[in-house]
């Protein structure tokens, strides 16, 4: 009874118009609910509303029968009793008649009609009386507009759920159809009326059917829509986009072939009109209406179509072919939607039917292209009519050929011998030489256009041949007439083509581009059948390798060459042609692969490199053979260079290491094999370096290191852990048998030190570096052998001035396991006992890295030259980024001592010289920028995360307060540099939170920083920490606080010498500030508008063009009296 | 003032595509200097002035512009129509009113001068005048534009200071 007792209520609310959409639906929830729960069953619900549905107050029986309706739709998948489901039906279909209740009975015969699959469906009889009762007595059109699409959807429910019953009802509905769409405007219901169409045609395909015998009038309906476009476009996202009602409207008129007689006509004429849009929709149209109206159909329209069709061609066919690189695989000219669409419904019309065709190649305008073409030979040369023939003609032969094998046998029999008679190319006779006469000296004539056409036929007949499978289901037959006109002339043609190339020179590209093209398209033929024997192919392989061979300089026939090369390369590996493999590894491969061997050749090294490595990288057994090529080339180089001094051969070392770092490196992940073959050539790099004992000439630059130290760090990078290993122990037997060792004995005492003076041989230079790079590329699970003797070695040098083994250090006591509990087993050493002999103290044995240890020491000045304290400092940086990074505690001693060295004097009361200060500030940078060449997680460094915002909450507090506390205007312009590192490498949201505290020190950082030229990079990363502040919600507060202090900072800067950017930025930042409260910025406005006034006279355009943003917006906010 | 548009169908042309030759190359060197150019003062011109603002003085009235289109698609002003000498501190713009009788003239010419002046630097002399034998009162348009005396009076006009500063303000399409 409590249920019933809330359903009245619930009833009442919903029937309630004045109370709020929120409150209906609550009600209507409910009532849903406790139908679901099966509290309530449908009957006591109709039973209970008997007053609503049948009152005569039109208002309330009209939200009741809506209501009722609703019901109905949320129960779609509860079982009900079919009696039930015949009343119901029978009632809604009664009220469909009543306009006062239309929505409550459409909403609740469309959710009767929906139900499927579920006990309790609506038979057909009862969706006969529906449609008739809809078709009778509802005017779609006086609707509105949710009715409406109610009403559309009806349709499309009982058309595609009743077929049967609907058949019977014959010519009603189709009338209905009509009558509802005649004058609708809306998408959404118009997408689901031309799908209703869609539906009446396949519902009656008989020819005496009432689709048919209605057809024009349908026909005439839906047309009017046709070519669709939207007047208002906007404030209306949620509709149906162009493109889905345009398709929709075009599957309608192409539903069925009764259309026919009106249709084509009427697209013919939209095509010829000159509205893009209109082109593109009835393209597409005519190729739906080509599919479904049936060869038969279509056919008497042809003699329209074709010119129709060409026009639309020729139209849309831009003249400027492009005779550049990127063109080489492609068609060589823009193509726009019309041009697209005109294309495809070509190739469909040929496809289906053959005898379109005929037309094709009877057609004046392409027959005539083939008599003019011999008029040109160059293609700039031709006026842009003949260039429009020549390229459109291509077009619609090549796309005509590509439909089917007989419409290719039917244009290469009609056009292909006629072109290579202008071409003035032969064919070959049966014994397989070429007719040497008279003709064959005329062969050199090359026509441009000519031999783009051919060019495009080859190229798209290659598509034609079967793959390997196909081949074998159909037998090799007389079908592929085409390919056997291609083969006789393939000799001939690879001749032709092979003369425009080499008889290309610099200036015309167009010569080398078709020759080059042409090869390429000839090389592409796949599978056992093609037209193109083998010898041939591998001519045309020994005709591209030449081409790269012989070029002495990067010429644009160079690069086509070598790109074409490489297409055949990864075409071969895609298609997994093993014979052709074969010959491309002999011709191209073996070739390029000496010749980066052989170290004298006329081909620049470089470029050797460069097309080697693009060749090569087609196919896994490709770059095995050129990686031992390099190796090998590396030994020879490097042991000519030891042995006799040729600076040349490091030169191409140096060349050959950048080529595997840039080219090789970067493509690990797609070429299989790669790290394998890399991780051996690293280890006969060592292996190299080790055999050559003595050099006998020192290095003329650090270029070869470089590169040495780049590709092996890399190298080590990408490696698994098991190769790293192996070339780990490699380096350090190297190591161990040079004389490096020597100074692990030298104990840390300066006079020791200083006692070193000699510097390192060259050789031993380059072990240490190369060592260092492969420490550093490691991975923490690597095994490091005698690491304490390493960390010493590490330490003695980067004293000595090697940078490169600081960063080692610092990589190795980032990765170090942590003592007992650590990850590694295999390394001796823990971290503690690394930073034991780092930090070693000169007195006692404690193990802390303040300022007493020996390091520090000498960093503070306290023992040591200049060169030792700044070497010292940079060492320090790096070991403290290594600590930084794993998150370990004694980073925080090595930032004090760091700090300690940007006072103006020691504790002892030394003055410190100013070099000592700024790589102490600069130490700030290092620690916690990201680094590329080492630490980071490319070479697998141990990353802690917020390691950055845990050292900015450390030092810059203490930062802050030794500036309040700085003595000489030095120290504290190093301060602020430190601390500007310290702020602009931390991420922004850090900033953001305190930048209450940190606005004032940005602030004076800037004023400060701005005196010097020399510290424009850190000044400009700072401004950027300042701009980011000031856009932030969370920032405002204080930067309104500041406004007058960060005004008058920015103001200087807009006049800032030495860097444009900043300038930039500052008056950006001005410019932002605008936001700020209309109260607060107001009084600057003079200020302001002067700084910008006068940045309007800025030497850079940049500046310039923010000023006069940054001016208007300024003068906007100040008094209409000063217009200027 | 009119209260209808004074060239209720004007021809649209299509805009010319903007040549890109500065890409930026000289933002390494610290040191070399962007002389002012005609490209500049054009695109100074074009940041901010739209048509369908200077033609219609009941701007808060229409709903729906009849004239949604700017200077440059008209034709009134192209980029030829700018000479720059940035060594004698000289620019001359020329504009071509759509009709002879536009009595829009004057306030497009002010709407010129006006943010010229605000975004060149005070060096620069600004000359504005109408194309010849394109306005029925040419010369008067040319001497009222460039008389410093009542281009000043003219802004201290409230109204149409009001109204420049409309026809200036960045436009959101």
């Amino acid at each position: 009874m409590a249920a019933l007792n809330n359903l009245t209520e619930h009833l009442e609310a919903f029937v309630d118009v004045t109370r709020s959409p929120t409150h209906h639906a609550e009600s209507l929830k409910a009532i849903a609910t406790s139908l679901e729960k099966g509290v309530l069953s449908i009957n006591q619900l109709v039973v209970e509303m008997d007053m609503y549905l049948t009152t005569t107050d039109d208002v309330v029986r009209a939200r009741g029968i809506l209501l009722l309706a609703e019901m109905l739709d949320y129960l779609k998948s509860k079982p009900l009793d079919n009696a039930v489901v015949h009343s119901l039906v029978g009632f809604f279909t009664a009220k469909l008649a009543e306009w006062r209740s239309v929505r409550g009975a459409l909403s609740g015969c469309l959710a009767l009609i929906k139900r499927k699959g579920v006990a309790g469906v609506v038979t057909a009889v009862d969706a006969e009386a529906v449609a008739k009762s809809m078709a009778q007595s509802i005017q779609v059109q006086s609707l509105a507009l949710y009715d409406r699409k109610l009403c559309f959807e009806l349709l499309e429910c009982l058309l595609e759920q009743y077929p049967e019953a609907m058949i019977n009802l014959g010519d009603l509905m189709v009338y209905a159809t009509c009558e509802a769409i005649d004058g609708e405007k809306d998408p959404p219901c118009l997408m689901i009326a031309f799908h209703v169409v869609e539906l009446l045609a396949r519902l009656f395909p008989s020819p005496s059917g009432p689709v048919a015998s209605e057809a024009s009038d349908l026909f005439e309906f839906i047309s009017c829509y046709f070519p669709l476009h939207y007047t208002h476009t906007k404030g209306d996202e949620a509709s149906i986009p162009r493109e889905d009602l345009s398709r929709g409207l075009s599957l309608a008129i192409s539903s069925t072939p009764f259309f026919e007689p009106y249709a084509i006509p009427l697209l013919l004429e939209k095509l010829s009109s000159s509205l893009p849009v209109a082109k593109v929709d009835s393209l597409k149209c005519l190729k739906d209406c080509a599919v479904n109206y049936g060869v038969s159909r279509m056919k008497k329209h042809y003699k329209y179509l074709w010119p129709a069709l060409k026009d639309a061609l020729y139209a849309s066919t831009k003249t400027d072919l492009s005779f550049g690189l990127e063109s080489l695989t492609s068609p060589g000219f823009g193509m726009g939607e019309i041009h697209r669409e005109a294309v495809n419904l070509l190739q469909r019309l040929v496809k289906q039917d053959i005898s379109f065709l005929g037309l094709v190649v009877e057609d004046i305008r392409v027959n005539m292209v083939f008599d003019t073409i011999s008029r040109y030979s160059r293609y700039e040369e031709m006026l842009d009519t003949s260039k429009l023939e020549v390229l459109v003609v291509s077009q619609i032969l090549s796309v005509s050929a590509r439909s089917s094998v007989e419409s290719c046998n039917i244009i290469f029999e009609t056009f292909f011998s006629r072109l290579m008679n202008t071409l003035g190319i032969v064919e070959k006779t049966s014994t397989g030489d070429l007719v040497h006469n008279e003709i064959s000296t005329v062969s050199t004539r090359l026509y441009h256009g000519g031999l783009h056409l051919c060019i495009e036929l080859l190229t798209t007949s290659k598509d034609l041949i079967p793959s390997s499978e196909e081949c074998t289901s159909t037998p090799e037959s007389a079908q592929q007439s085409w390919c056997s006109i291609v083969s006789r002339f393939s000799a001939s043609l690879i001749e032709a083509f092979t003369s425009a190339v080499q008889s290309s020179n610099d200036d015309c590209s167009a010569d080398a581009y078709l020759g080059v093209k042409g090869l390429l398209a000839m090389g592409m033929f796949r599978g056992g059948s093609s037209p193109v024997s083998r010898s041939e192919f591998e001519k045309i392989l020994t005709t591209l390798t030449s081409i790269i061979t012989a070029n002495s300089a990067k010429t644009v026939k160079w690069e086509l060459a070598l790109k074409a090369l490489v297409c055949m390369g990864s075409f071969i590996d895609r298609y997994s042609e093993s014979e052709k493999a074969m010959s491309y590894m002999a011709i191209v491969v073996e070739n390029l692969v000496s010749l980066v061997r052989s170290s004298h050749c006329s081909l620049p090294h470089p470029m050797i490199l460069e097309a080697t490595s693009e060749v090569c990288s087609t196919r896994p057994t490709y770059v095995e053979k050129m990686v031992e090529g390099f190796e090998e080339a590396f030994c020879s180089s490097f042991s000519d260079f030891c042995v006799n001094g040729n600076f040349k051969s490091i030169e191409n070392c140096s060349q050959l290491l950048e080529c595997v770092t840039n080219k090789l490196l970067p493509r690990l992940t797609e070429i299989d094999g790669l790290e394998k073959s890399l991780v051996h050539f690293a280890i006969s790099m060592w292996n190299q370096i080790e055999s050559s004992v003595v050099f006998s000439y020192d290095f003329n630059g650090r270029e070869f290191v470089e590169a040495a130290m780049k590709t092996m760090g890399e190298i080590v990078g990408v490696a698994s852990v098991d190769s790293q290993n192996s070339i780990i122990q490699k380096a350090y037997n190297v190591i161990s048998s040079s004389t490096l060792p020597a100074m692990e004995s030298i104990p840390l005492t300066v006079a020791a030190l200083e006692g070193l003076q000699r510097d390192l041989s060259t050789r031993d230079e380059l072990i240490l570096s190369l060592f260092a790079s492969v420490i550093i590329g490691a991975s923490p699970k690597a095994s490091i052998p005698d690491v304490k003797s390493l960390v010493h070695l590490f330490l003695v040098s980067f004293l000595k001035g090697y940078i490169r083994a600081a960063q080692a250090l610092g990589s190795m006591i980032n990765k170090l396991g942590t003592g007992s509990g650590g990850t590694n087993i295999s390394t001796d050493c823990s971290l503690e006992e690394a930073c034991d002999i780092i930090f070693h103290e000169s007195d006692s044995s404690k193990t802390i890295c303040g300022s007493e240890t020996f390091l520090g020491k000498i960093c503070l000045g306290f023992c040591g030259s200049l060169d030792h304290q700044t070497r010292a400092i940079t060492g320090l940086a790096w070991i403290g980024k290594g600590l930084l990074m794993r998150g370990d505690k004694r980073v925080n001693e090595i930032a004090l001592v760091l700090m300690e060295c940007l006072k103006s004097t020691n504790s002892s009361g030394n003055a410190l010289h100013p070099s000592t200060m700024k790589h102490a500030a600069d130490a700030f940078l290092t620690l916690m920028s990201d680094s590329e060449v080492c630490l980071n997680r490319k070479f697998h460094a141990v990353i802690r995360p917020l390691y950055k915002q845990r050292f900015f909450s450390i030092t810059v507090p203490i930062l802050e307060s030794l500036i309040v506390n700085s003595q000489t205007p030095l120290s504290r312009t190093m301060l602020h540099v430190a601390l500007a590192h310290v702020v602009s490498n931390v991420p922004v949201t850090v900033i953001l939170d305190n930048t209450k505290k940190l606005l004032p020190v940005i602030l004076e950082g800037l004023s400060v920083l701005s005196v010097d030229s020399v510290h424009k990079e850190t000044l400009f990363s700072l401004l950027l920490v300042l701009s980011g502040t000031l856009t932030d919600i969370k920032g405002q507060q204080s930067v309104s606080d500041n406004a007058h202090r960060i005004i008058e900072c920015l103001v200087k800067l807009t006049s800032y010498p030495h860097l444009m950017v900043v300038r930039e930025t500052a008056i950006q930042c001005l410019a932002t500030l605008l936001e700020l409260p209309h109260g607060r910025i107001y009084p600057f406005r003079r200020e302001v508008l002067q700084a910008v006034t006068k940045a309007l006279d800025d030497p850079k355009r940049r500046v310039r063009e923010e000023a006069i943003k940054c001016r208007q917006a300024w003068t906007s906010i100040s008094s209409r009296s000063t217009p200027f | 003032m009119v209260s209808g548009l004074i060239n209720e169908n004007p021809i649209v042309y299509e805009i010319k595509e903007r040549r890109d030759v500065r890409a930026y190359s000289s933002n390494t060197d610290e040191l070399s200097v962007d002389a002012i150019d005609q490209l500049e003062v054009f695109d100074i011109l074009f940041v901010r002035l739209s048509n369908s603002k200077a033609l219609s003085h009941h701007i808060r009235d229409i709903k729906d512009p009849e004239h949604p289109y700017s200077l440059e698609q008209l034709k009134v002003l192209t980029e030829d129509s700018v000479e720059v000498d940035d060594t004698k501190s000289h620019v001359r713009v020329t504009f071509t009113p759509t009709v002879e009788h536009c009595s829009m003239a004057t306030i497009i010419g002010l709407c010129v001068r006006v943010k010229l002046m605000r975004s060149l630097p005070s060096r620069y002399k600004i000359d504005i005048r109408v194309a010849p034998g394109t306005h029925a009162t040419e010369a008067a348009v040319n001497k009222q534009l460039n008389d410093k005396e009542r281009v000043a009076a003219a802004l201290e006009n409230p109204n149409l200071v009001e109204m420049v500063d409309e026809c200036l303000s960045p436009s959101f399409e």
